[in-house]
């Protein structure tokens, strides 16, 4: 019998898991999935939970529904891997060899990483909302709130989903003004980028909304401290922000088990080539979704078309072929834009996000870069998609891995 | 776009960004920086010869590589460069602007 052993079972894994139990003969080979907890989160619930737009309910069920039967699924902190002895260690002394790994430990918040972040403060007025617990304790927080300074603030990249941050803020804008109180609240958008979109072409169609909205903008902003005693974030260039409710992306690194097992860059993201998704390092070793160093988006809509190659490659691989060089950090993200409307972007490694129509050309029925009902419905939509189509590893018809440049209006990044 | 910097013809982008490493070397460099208003030292080429370095292995620069670099800390790095110090380093070192991905 020969083994294939896949770390995580978040978006990625579990989608592996899904997609390889029907293509690896039986006969030969064996599944294992190790995640160190029971619980599939939703992530971008994350997002909404804040605002009571989505209950605790919703972000969380329990993993073990969406792994296939026959695949061998533990429930264990891993300690180690030994790529040189093709081995991986579990917490409990347990160790399991494999013919073929595939690393998808994603990525997790680090607010150590910054002086005065994880301190007395977090979770009473600084907070994230990039795990459930910091999710959950923002809208306790948010529904007492009696207004004030609120400053959203991303503090270095790459950041899992780059635009939640500034969703968020639309998000409280329209939150604050439901509850008739945006009067009472100051919304300041703090960033280390020189804008509040990533990247240009979506920065020059997207600034309105910003200002539509009265957000406050700081760009440039690269945080040395919190200064927790006086409510105050600081950078290099010393300059200073003023907050009373500080809502945070903290740094954001891949697993400690990756740095453990030697196996990381600086922020211990494993590297990996960008269009194969095999390690640099290790030809039997496989990374999907956050735990890679690609330079494409750390989201779930990536980490869907990277589940297709990266399916495919496996199979190669086991049969000797040459990889298929195909992932071309095709994302396509909602943008959560407030007041029941979002915005919808696509794009890849080499092409800005671009106007036109998804995913039918021409048609839609969502509109890309243009904000719409219609793609805020997309966006509500993919809860159910993620739930019952895309962790199971079901093809979501029309969308496809790479990206179509059919009914778009393109611009090559240079 | 072309333009003249230290008697030599480089060509550069809108945001005056050589596009050509090969066009620089270091009268340019300390052209460039004198139109930041940076005055060259040592130090500051030790800066510039890492961030070269970084970028010819294809390693994505970040303030976070600098804190790691050995070379200098990051204060020491926004007083050589003050302003944006990676944006201006790398416009001096003759290559591209660190972008983020979205
Ligand atoms: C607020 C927010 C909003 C988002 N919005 C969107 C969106 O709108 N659209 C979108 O496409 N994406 C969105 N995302 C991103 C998306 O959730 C992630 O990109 C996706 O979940 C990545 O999948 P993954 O499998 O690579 O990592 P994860 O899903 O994070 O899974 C990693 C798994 O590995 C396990 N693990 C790690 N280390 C160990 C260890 N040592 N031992 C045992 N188990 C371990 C973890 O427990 C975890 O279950 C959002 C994320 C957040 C936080």
């Amino acid at each position: 019998m020969k083994n294939l052993v896949i770390l995580g079972a978040g978006t990625s894994g579990t989608m592996m898991a899904n997609h390889l139990i029907s293509r690896l003969p039986k006969k030969e080979w064996k599944i294992t999935i190790i995640d160190q907890y029971k619980t599939h989160y939703y992530q971008p619930g994350f997002l909404f939970l804040p605002f009571d737009i989505y209950t605790t309910k919703q972000v969380k069920k329990k993993g073990k529904k969406f792994i296939p039967k026959r695949v061998r699924y533990l429930q264990e902190k891993i300690e180690l891997i030994e790529p040189d002895k093709n081995r991986v260690h579990l917490e409990h002394g347990e160790t399991l060899d494999y013919t073929i790994l595939i690393i998808a430990t994603g990525t997790k918040i680090a607010p150590e990483e910054i002086e005065g972040m994880k301190g007395p403060k977090w979770h009473k007025n600084i907070f994230d909302f990039y795990t459930y617990e910091g999710s959950k304790a923002l809208r306790d927080k948010f529904r007492e709130w009696k207004g004030g300074k609120l400053v959203v603030h991303i503090t270095e990249m790459p950041i899992k989903c780059p635009v939640a941050p500034l969703e968020f803020a639309f998000l409280a804008d329209s939150y604050f003004k439901n509850k008739g109180m945006r009067d009472k609240v100051e919304i300041t958008f703090v960033t280390p980028l020189d804008g509040a979109f990533t990247k240009p072409k979506a920065t020059k169609a997207l600034h309105y909304l910003l200002e539509e909205k009265k957000i406050k903008e700081v760009t440039d902003f690269n945080i040395e401290r919190v200064d927790f005693k006086n409510n105050k974030i600081i950078d290099y260039a010393d300059t200073e922000v003023e907050y009373d409710l500080l809502v945070t992306i903290p740094t954001n690194m891949g697993d400690a088990l990756i740095e453990r097992s030697g196996m990381g860059d600086d922020l211990n993201f494993v590297p990996t080539d960008k269009a194969t998704l095999q390690t640099l390092a290790h030809e039997n070793v496989f990374a999907i979704g956050d735990a890679t160093n690609l330079p494409a988006s750390k989201a779930g809509s990536v980490a869907h078309f990277e589940a297709e190659i990266l399916t495919e490659n496996i199979l190669r691989y086991i049969d000797k072929k040459p990889l298929k060089e195909e992932f071309d950090g095709h994302a396509n993200c909602f943008i959560e834009t407030g007041n029941g409307k979002a915005l919808l972007i696509d794009f890849n490694y080499t092409h800005e996000p671009v106007e036109g129509t998804f995913p039918f050309p021409g048609v839609g029925p969502l509109n890309l870069l243009k904000e719409s009902r219609m793609n805020h419905m997309g966006k509500m939509a993919f809860r159910w998609i993620y739930w019952n189509m895309l962790i199971k590893g079901i093809h979501i018809p029309f969308v496809s891995a790479t990206m179509s440049e059919k009914g778009k209006h393109f611009e090559e990044v240079k | 776009m072309e333009k003249t910097i230290a008697n030599k013809s480089v060509n550069i982008n809108d945001e005056g960004y050589l596009t050509d490493f090969s066009q620089w070397d270091k009268e340019v460099g300390t052209e460039i920086a004198k139109e930041e208003d940076i005055e060259m030292t040592d130090k500051h080429w030790e800066v510039i010869d890492f961030l070269q370095d970084k970028h010819h292995k294809e390693e994505a620069l970040s303030i976070r590589g600098i804190k790691k670099s050995g070379v200098i800390n990051i204060k020491e790095f926004y007083s050589l460069f003050p302003g944006g110090p990676l944006k201006k380093s790398t416009k001096i070192a003759g290559i591209p602007k660190p972008k983020s991905c979205i």
